[in-house]
């Protein structure tokens, strides 16, 4: 790369930190201008007195509490969405019988909203971590289930074609042309079973759990603590953000051979 | 052209393709019949439907033949053979592999060592005028490029048979013209039997031996002209007053098809 190139991009690297940083100061006018607001105001209180609910929180007790047990709770129905919903994905792109079976189940609940179902849940597995557990597992599992199913279904069959002329078999073509081609799809469903893991959070803690960001926020709405309250939505917001840049790194190491419209 | 010295490499018995449509039957090729010999340029021009795709996928291997077969040294071709090399118009490389690594795929398949493979792939790396981006991705290659590195690929898994289904066909006029010339030359080194599909007239003159014209729905053979002009063909070939009467012989033939079509 010569010395302009890398100025120049540089040059952008600087840009866009600035204007993230433009972002968030007028973020912070929106909230002030809001937390002046006489109705307004009783939601959404400035800074100032959002941030001690850190510490309020940590002296009752729960703070890191709710966020362990909400961590585990994502982590643990993500990762049994994950590793339910490859399987599945690749068995629905090479047995045509169990996507016509499975696909329609997954669109029909797909657009059920998950606190419907969440007492149900409650019903069978009891109160806990278990059942907020199992529904984050269900919606993450769908929503990775298509999206890895659709990313096979995509692939280039020229690809195919040109490793089997090449000499490839069956095992050969699973291997070093499915697996690989499908590597983007993964990543990107890895991206939307996060998100519904997180947005499904509030649903999954319904279930009468002891503890989590969740139920925090359920139960502070109860007392209308709205300083603590809205601590633990930004809170949420923070969570999300960092997991999407770890998956922005590992995209970038894994697919970095990949041709991006920009 | 063939000569009873020379010897038959492929063999095109009777093949009748029809596919199974929405709306009824298409019969894609209708009792064609062709021997190529070895060593052989064979260039086949015909309008789009005329089946000549089809034809080069049931010589690969990647489709059968409703009924009839074809044969490579005498044996009858059954699914995809590392002897038959094929180069496809939208180039097909693996986007997650180098070029270097695109290039090694057939022998890794043949479980060459890999010290031995890098040597051939960066040979015909090398042969392809591509040294020096042996560890490019595709993406930061150009479409020229591109089907370079298939042509690389297709040649380093060792073939009998190169099949090349409109390679050129995405390229600009230079580009192609340029590829044209450097597959000329290698086809001249390793006297490779080339089976090469275009629509292109003055592409199918400048390469061939023998020009097959393919007659539109349902495909079948309509002429064969030999190209009596001897190798090794440059561009300026193309001003050759043989040439240019070829062109016009050929051209009209084929624009008869493109007429039959469009009815």
């Amino acid at each position: 790369m010569s010395d302009e190139t890398t100025k120049k991009k540089k040059k952008a690297a600087i840009n866009d930190k600035v204007w993230l940083l433009i972002s968030l100061c007028a973020a912070l006018i929106v909230w002030y201008l809001l937390s002046l607001g006489k109705a307004t105001g009783r939601s959404f209180p400035f800074v100032h007195k959002v941030l001690p609910a850190v510490g309020t929180m940590n002296e009752r007790g729960v703070f890191w509490k709710d966020i362990q047990s909400s961590m585990l709770c994502v982590a643990a129905g993500f990762g049994l969405g994950f590793i339910t919903a490859l399987p599945i994905a690749f068995l629905m792109a090479w047995y045509t019988p169990v996507q016509k079976i499975i696909e329609p189940w997954i669109n029909f609940i797909r657009n059920i909203p998950a606190l419907a179902y969440a007492p149900l849940l409650v019903i069978t597995f009891g109160v806990g971590q278990k059942p907020a557990i199992i529904l984050i597992w269900i919606c993450t599992f769908m929503t990775m289930s298509i999206t890895i199913y659709q990313g096979i279904k995509n692939i280039d069959v020229t690809l195919i074609k040109a490793a089997r002329v090449l000499g490839a078999n069956d095992f050969d073509i699973f291997m070093k042309i499915i697996c690989p081609a499908t590597v983007p799809f993964i990543i990107t469903a890895i991206r939307l079973g996060l998100s519904a893991a997180l947005t499904t959070l509030l649903a999954a803690e319904s279930t009468g759990a002891q503890a989590g960001i969740g139920m925090r926020i359920r139960s502070l709405s109860n007392s209308f603590e709205s300083a603590p309250m809205l601590m633990y939505i930004i809170l949420l917001g923070i969570i999300g953000l960092i997991l999407v840049k770890v998956i922005d790194i590992i995209e970038r190491k894994l697919t970095g051979w990949q041709e991006k419209i920009s | 052209m063939a000569g009873e010295d020379k010897l038959v490499k492929l063999k095109i018995d009777n093949v009748y393709k029809e596919y199974q449509g929405r709306n009824g039957k298409t019969v894609a090729l209708n009792g064609v019949n062709l021997d190529i010999m070895e060593n052989e340029f064979i260039c086949v021009v015909g309008p789009s439907g005329c089946g000549k795709s089809t034809l080069l996928n049931i010589i690969a291997g990647l489709l059968e033949p409703t009924s009839g077969a074809a044969y490579l040294d005498g044996k009858q071709i059954e699914g995809t053979g590392v002897e038959r090399g094929v180069v496809f118009q939208q180039y097909a490389l693996f986007p997650w592999r180098t070029v270097i690594k695109n290039v090694m795929f057939g022998l890794e398949m043949k479980k060459t060592p890999k010290e031995e493979a890098e040597k051939i792939a960066r040979k015909y790396i090398e042969a392809v005028g591509l040294k020096g981006f042996e560890n490019a991705y595709p993406k930061e290659l150009s479409g020229g490029m591109k089907q370079r590195v298939a042509i690389a690929r297709a040649y380093a898994a060792n073939p009998e048979v190169l099949l090349l289904d409109e390679p050129f066909g995405a390229l600009d006029a230079q580009t192609r013209v340029q590829l044209q010339t450097e597959l000329l030359n290698t086809w001249e080194q390793e006297k490779k039997t080339c089976f090469f599909i275009t629509h292109d007239v003055d592409e199918a003159i400048i390469l061939a031996q023998r020009v097959i014209i393919m007659s539109a729905r349902p495909g079948r053979i309509k002429r064969i002209v030999n190209i009596d002009i001897p190798y090794p063909r440059t561009q300026e070939t193309k001003s050759d007053a043989r040439f240019l009467e070829l062109k016009a012989e050929i051209w009209n033939e084929v624009y008869q098809e493109f007429l039959e079509v469009k009815k």
